[in-house]
């Protein structure tokens, strides 16, 4: 029943509660479309068909008591392998962590299971969440569905590719500067970075602990909804956890597939579009744009002049923050234990310089330096003081926008997939990805990026992204969703339905 | 202008990126050494623009949406055991984490 794996979770959860099919069914069809395409796409480091069927099982047992556990229960989803899984390897897509075990669960992962969602495995990403490509991952990169040879985006590649390839309804990404959003873009697919706090980081191996955010990675609008309510919420377990009930991010996002924007102020950053986009990627989202003006929606142009220097305060913000965190792999608790060659009775000292010599990567190692120079003496103010304040300026810029428009649009990244290789030893050029999507980890507002169509030049996808103030969750829902049923109509079916058949490819191989 | 900025225009030199790997406790190979210097002078060169952006006045922001007074019941809940947090130890003595020495020869 291959059919299974082409419905929206929410389709599947009805199926479940009708009892149409059974949880351990569809996992079963996810595990075997994982069999038959992720030698190709490579969305999976771990795949643990065991553990997600004995899942389902339960899940089905739960569904024939009446008691299921919650709407959701008993529809598998792939988890990316920064978050903790007690039992499942987590590895980060780094070395420095090959097999690790972690002993507990992360708040999200912990909170699926409550859910009774069956975990189908741990998606594969950039070394510790560095990049936009997947391509930095240590054991090996992810490959775009709609062209292998094209990279998926990254950090979640992983995750994107999964539901893009049909391999899982629903994935969990973590986005610290478009991790989420970007490979949304670029697969086809939808992402959410939530506002900050908005999910708990307990048990995400951080790498900017200020920038960080959980959300999911799925298909459609709504299947985000329902699982960012799962996922979503209050945990004393993380310090910067807000304190406040999730919105009815549901409902939102069925008022937004009504398709009426009547009322709304859609905002358009000036600063987000033209020079350095993709002339394919502007024309679909100027044709979204008018989409939803036509729908009802006022639309205004806004400016946000310090969102141009985003990318360099990020790129101070983040290297430094992830410089302090990656001092904990030091190869005496857990992790990789390398002894140096040619040294009899090494000291420990030692033993950690060699071993994160050899757990990371390049790009890990490159982030570290830049880090360490930011916060070294000297340069502190000129650099890691700057960014600080220039983030306040970010900021206000949010601000004035917002009273102007309810949302701000953007195209989410500003090409389409690129081949895999072609940026990997130009860190700039790679960092780049990230320029529309860094200015909401910076002021901590969330964000959706919804699929926008295909680029004329080169037929590959392109997203649209809906930023919203701060516990403005809902808002991005409802012009996400109308989005997408404006431009499905437009369509006549979901843009996946147009992705080159993988199952066929794989067979000619 | 009391506050003393540093001009951060020359570029990062091959020895600087050792010393800074040597803070960061990497042992990079002079081939390492090679491939990231010339990369990180460039990386750096693209963000020495923010030096200007922002006036003096301006408030840094260290986190976009502070929370202060962050406590939590006194109780005590579970935590990991012994065991479990041994588990990924690359050596374990005594149900301890077992390292390699801490101290120098001559120490």
């Amino acid at each position: 029943m291959t059919d299974l794996t082409r419905r929206t979770a929410a389709d599947l959860a009805d199926a479940l509660a009708s009892g149409e099919t059974s949880s351990v069914e569809l996992t079963q069809a996810h595990l075997d479309r994982i069999t038959a395409v992720d030698g190709a796409v490579r969305a999976f480091l771990h795949v643990d068909a065991e553990g997600a069927l004995e899942q389902a099982r339960a899940a089905d047992e739960r569904r024939a008591a009446g008691t299921p556990a919650s709407g959701l229960d008993g529809v598998p989803i792939a988890v990316k392998d920064v978050l903790t899984t007690k039992g499942l390897p987590t590895t980060c897509g780094s070395r420095i962590l090959e097999g690790w075990m972690p002993p507990y669960d992360a708040t999200a992962v912990a909170k699926l299971r409550t859910a009774g969602l069956p975990i189908l495995g741990k998606t594969n990403m950039d070394e510790f969440a560095m990049g936009s490509s997947t391509e930095h991952s240590a054991y090996g990169p992810t490959h775009n569905p709609w062209d292998l040879d094209r990279i998926p985006g990254g950090s979640g590649g992983g995750s994107a590719a999964a539901v893009a390839a049909f391999e899982a309804p629903l994935a969990l990404g973590t986005d610290t500067g478009g991790s989420i959003r970007q490979p949304g873009a670029v697969t086809g697919t939808v992402g959410v970075k939530p506002t900050y706090g908005g999910v708990s980081r307990y048990g995400l191996v951080a790498l900017a602990n200020s920038l960080d955010q959980v959300g999911p990675v799925t298909r459609t609008v709504l299947d985000s909804a329902l699982l960012h309510e799962v996922v979503g919420g209050h945990d004393p377990r993380d310090s910067t956890s807000l304190d406040q009930p999730v919105p009815a991010l549901v409902d939102a996002a069925r008022q937004g597939a009504s398709g009426d924007m009547t009322g709304v102020r859609i905002g358009v950053v000036k600063e987000l579009t033209g020079e350095g986009y993709q002339a394919g990627v502007q024309a679909r989202f100027d044709e979204t744009v008018q989409l939803l003006v036509e729908a009802g929606a006022e639309v205004v142009e806004v400016s946000c002049p310090t969102f141009v220097h985003a990318l360099a305060t990020y790129y101070l913000i983040l290297p430094a923050e992830a410089s302090s965190n990656l001092a904990k792999f030091d190869a005496m608790r857990y992790g990789l234990r390398v002894y140096p060659d040619g040294i009899d009775a090494p000291s420990a000292e030692e033993v950690m310089r060699a071993t994160r010599d050899k757990g990371f990567g390049d790009e890990v190692k490159r982030r570290i330096i830049l880090g360490t120079y930011a916060l070294s003496s000297g340069y502190y103010d000129a650099y890691y003081g700057q960014a600080q304040k220039v983030r306040t300026l970010i900021s206000r810029d949010f601000a004035a926008a917002f009273e102007k428009a309810d949302v701000l649009v953007s195209p989410t990244a500003p090409t389409t997939a690129f081949k895999l290789g072609e940026k990997l030893d130009d860190p700039v050029a790679m960092y780049l990805n990230d320029l529309a999507t860094i200015p909401a980890n910076l002021a901590g507002v969330p964000g959706i990026s919804v699929p926008s169509g295909l680029a004329e030049e080169d037929g590959l996808p392109t997203g649209f992204q809906v930023l919203a103030p701060a516990l403005g969750d809902d808002r991005v829902y409802r012009v996400g969703a109308a989005a997408e049923a404006l431009l499905t109509e437009r369509w006549g079916g979901p843009l996946l339905d147009r992705a080159p058949d993988l199952a066929a490819k794989e067979a000619v191989r | 202008m009391p506050e003393r900025r540093t001009a951060p225009d020359e570029m990062i030199s091959r020895e600087e990126v050792r010393h800074l790997a040597d803070l960061a406790r990497i042992d990079l190979s002079d081939a390492e050494l090679d491939h990231l210097a010339p990369q990180l002078a460039v990386i750096l060169d693209s963000i020495k623009s923010i030096n200007e952006v922002a006036a003096a006045d301006v408030p840094p922001t260290s986190h976009a949406l502070p929370l202060s007074n962050v406590f939590r019941e006194d109780v005590v809940v579970p935590g990991l055991t012994a065991e479990e947090a041994l588990s990924g130890a690359p050596e374990v003595e005594e149900r301890r984490f077992s390292v390699p020495r801490i101290l120098g020869e001559e120490a």
